[in-house]
């Protein structure tokens, strides 16, 4: 077993408020066995069972190409809870290289992703690499000939089973993605789920441009209902040019965190809406889509959008959290939130809405920390992993990740554990708000500042930056270049890791039941294609 | 329980707002946007110009500001108060793409909807009751859900018989949100092939109509919008749900936006 002093090569950064650099000379080049060695000694399961670590997770690990070999670079970024570090270290592949890296996947399933996209991108095959297909049809992929008409499904021949196809295009006002259904007779033996439809090339975009406020708007479009998560990773990376990061401003923070929450709760009222449709519940379904609306529309009268678009920019904002737009806030959250009260207590006291929920679609504990889970999905299933806990930007006192244990609460992992998430942190959500509006009253006099678009990222630098938004932890990673400009974007979307929670839930549940779960993960189908 | 069951019921109340025809957005929300050159320099122009992510404002003579390009972001009038103006007029919508060009000498904000330049067999066809297919094709999922609150308990286009249906052979038309992938190009294609004629195409948000933030990026093919010239373009990033409904229903005859009596009765007002 590999002991743990070997770490010793990597870089450790702290990261403040979220937001870590690293200088691209201090980033350890590891020869391959070193590098996969140590991954294995982070991520891998000690005992080649279930017991994958609950505090690390691999946040980013990208390839880039170099201009000076020919070859490629790669880096990787694993986030440890425990220590409150982000590891950093890279390797790197010569344009000679001959045969193959060992694929790191099967040990530790959670790379799959990584390692998919990096072969997709530059045709470095993984050597036993478990599930070698392309992620997304990405526009500029090494195989160009290969498209979405051509995707590998997988296929069992048999004369009992038949296969369910639905997509790109749903019955419902929802982004394309194409789900793949192996079933004996009603019952689901296997999902597979085609995702690339909505690919727009915005890393590629992102990185293509020197004008800082297009930067932020394409940030705020990677998911349009996770604006405020992937514009306040953004703005990380792009104040990460003032030494030390960016904590110039308390006002500034703790308003983005307001923001960040009143996003988490107006979804998790909305996703109540759109679990409680499909399981045909209508008056939970329209109770809650009202209430959504009142959250969304106190975010316009904040900011001029339901989404909070044009809210959060580098080093600065546009619309101040006045005391009078503090209170209207207050109030009709303190409204919103008491109605939902009710709508939970309806739910959760009702035999047929827990008929529908209790018990199916179920994920271990031991499967969300196989697949990478983050985020509620994680949460749900007993793991507690939330970025708000070692990373927050604007740790609010005593704040307690919502997570649903199994001995406590007689099961979790299900539908149930599921909606009961929701009802919970929407609870946290709201305390949170309430505290920051409170914050930041005292702080009424304190000046305000204007965003600045002039300013250059660190230079010549690996630049990271983590946010826990609603589906979970959003993390952006830079290069830049000697003139503080972006040489390449990566952006890591948590239903990157969480489409695989939804394909393991249905596994055995009827096709009906899919509808449901889909609903009750609410995953981002462009926040994975880009 | 029942009593919970009854408790959530009152106090959701009514929901719906009861004259769509006169909503009023709050003063912050940025729609039509009222501009003025007096006073601005060639260099401040030019900055003015610069600053915009999609290069919706041009400048000489006069400024014009796209709003098919727009993405409401609000920083041209943040740094020049003087020159631009975000109203919070939400009836934008427009059957022509060059309606969607905001000059300077227009009536300051007010809607100017070219009735003219609609089909003819649009108003007669749909008027009482228009099925939609919803296509997003790399939209952000903004515009659709701001599509799907259009139809919520709040909003109930429902009411005006404008619905969105699952399968295009129901459909009378589609709408499109997001600037049109290259992946998803084939699809929207035949998504629209499956619909029965007479049909309308609405683009909805700036993504679809323009291609906005994404209309140079090399995974992106609008080669469907070189072939199919929507009836009616919504903009908006995202667009409010009241600029979708005001739109469509301004595309499919209903003229001054104010209910025909015979409408009021409908609505049960
Ligand atoms: S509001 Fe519109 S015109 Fe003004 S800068 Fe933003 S995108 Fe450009």
């Amino acid at each position: 077993m590999m002991g743990n002093n070997t770490l010793d090569r990597w870089f450790s950064c702290r990261p403040a408020a979220g937001v870590g650099r690293v200088a691209l000379a201090e980033v350890p080049q590891l020869p391959y066995p070193a590098f996969a060695a140590d991954m294995r000694a982070l991520l891998g399961s000690v005992s080649g069972g279930a017991d994958f670590s609950e505090s690390n997770r691999c946040v980013a690990y990208f390839a880039v190409p170099d201009a000076a070999t020919g070859g490629l670079s790669f880096y990787a970024l694993v986030a440890r809870d425990a220590e409150g570090d982000v590891l950093v270290a890279g390797h790197a592949l010569d344009y000679y290289h001959e045969g193959f890296l060992e694929s790191l996947s099967r040990d530790i399933p959670v790379l799959h992703v990584f390692e998919r996209e990096i072969t997709e991108l530059y045709g470095v095959h993984f050597d036993g690499q478990p599930w070698d297909k392309p992620l997304r049809y990405s526009y500029n992929r090494h195989h160009r000939d290969d498209s979405m008409d051509t995707y590998p499904f997988y296929t069992i021949d048999s004369r009992d089973l038949h296969e369910v196809h639905v997509g790109p295009v749903h019955a419902g006002i929802i982004e394309p993605g194409a789900f793949r259904f192996l079933c004996d007779g009603e019952r689901i033996v296997h999902l597979e789920i085609a995702l690339g439809y909505q690919h727009r090339g915005i890393e590629s975009l992102i990185a293509g441009t020197s004008h800082r406020l297009r930067q932020a708007v394409l940030g705020e479009s990677i998911a349009g209902d996770t604006v405020l998560g992937h514009g306040i990773a953004m703005a990380g990376i792009l104040e990460s040019g003032a030494p030390e990061g960016w904590r110039g401003c308390d006002v500034i923070r703790c308003e983005r965190a307001v923001a960040l929450e009143m996003e988490r709760l107006a979804v998790h009222i909305g996703d109540t809406a759109a679990l409680c449709m499909d399981m045909a519940y209508q008056t939970g379904h329209v109770a809650c889509e009202a209430l959504r609306t009142l959250v969304i529309n106190a975010m316009q009268q904040w900011c001029g959008n339901r989404f909070g678009k044009g809210l959060v920019r580098p080093f600065g904002a546009n619309y101040r959290l006045t005391l009078e737009r503090a209170k209207h806030i207050e109030s009709t959250l303190t409204e919103v939130i008491g109605r939902y009260r009710t709508v939970g207590r309806d739910l959760l006291s009702t035999p047929s809405v827990l008929a529908r929920l209790e018990g199916i679609c179920p994920v271990t504990r031991g499967q969300a920390l196989r697949v990478g889970a983050v985020g509620p999905s994680a949460r749900m299933a007993g793991v507690r992993r939330d970025a708000r806990c070692a990373f927050n930007f604007y740790p609010l006192e005593g704040f307690e990740p919502v997570v649903v244990d199994a001995e406590a609460e007689r099961g979790n992992g299900d539908l149930l554990s599921r909606l009961k998430m929701r009802l919970r942190e929407a609870e946290v959500s709201y305390a949170m708000i309430v505290a920051g509006c409170k914050e930041l009253a005292g702080k009424w006099f304190e000046g305000y500042p204007a965003p600045d678009y002039s300013r250059a990222l660190a230079g010549e630098s690996l630049v990271f930056s983590l946010a826990e938004g609603w589906r979970g932890e959003i993390c952006h990673a830079a290069l830049t270049d000697g003139a503080g400009e972006v040489a390449a974007y990566k952006v890591y979307d948590p239903s990157l890791h969480n489409w695989t929670m939804l394909a393991l839930s249905v596994r055995g549940a009827q096709i009906s039941d899919f509808p449901v779960s889909n609903k009750s993960f609410n995953l981002s189908y462009c926040g994975h294609d880009l | 329980m029942l009593l919970t069951s009854i408790k959530v019921l009152m106090q959701h109340g009514t929901q719906y707002i009861r004259h769509l025809d006169r909503v009023k957005l709050c003063d912050e929300f940025r729609g039509r946007p009222v501009l003025r050159s007096a006073g601005l320099t060639a260099a401040a122009g030019a900055e003015l110009c610069g600053l915009c992510p999609t290069g919706a404002i041009s400048f000489g003579p006069g400024l014009t500001l796209d709003m098919g390009k727009c993405l409401f972001c609000g920083e041209c009038a943040v740094r020049f108060p003087e020159q631009v103006r975000f109203t919070n007029e939400y009836r934008l919508a427009s059957p022509t793409r060059e309606g969607l060009v905001v000059t300077e000498g227009q009536a300051a904000g007010e809607w100017n909807f070219d009735y003219s330049a609609v089909r003819p067999e649009i108003g007669r066809m749909f008027r009482r009751s228009l099925h939609l297919r919803e296509v997003s094709a790399g939209g952000d999922n903004s515009c659709e859900m701001e599509l799907g609150a259009a139809g919520n308990v709040n909003f109930d286009m429902g009411r005006y018989g404008i619905e969105f249906t699952a399968s295009p052979r129901h459909a009378d038309g589609v709408v499109v949100t997001g600037p049109v992938t290259a992946n998803m190009a084939r699809e929207l294609e035949s998504t629209w092939q499956a619909v029965p004629e007479p049909k309308v195409l609405i683009a909805v948000g700036v993504d679809a109509i323009s291609g906005g933030l994404f209309a140079d990026s090399p995974a992106v093919n609008r080669e469907f919008f070189e072939v199919h010239k929507p009836d009616l373009y919504v903009p908006g990033n995202p667009a409010h749900p009241m600029t979708f409904i005001t739109g469509v229903r301004a595309l499919i005859g209903c003229r001054t936006g104010v209910p025909a009596a015979a409408e009021d009765r409908e609505t049960g007002e």
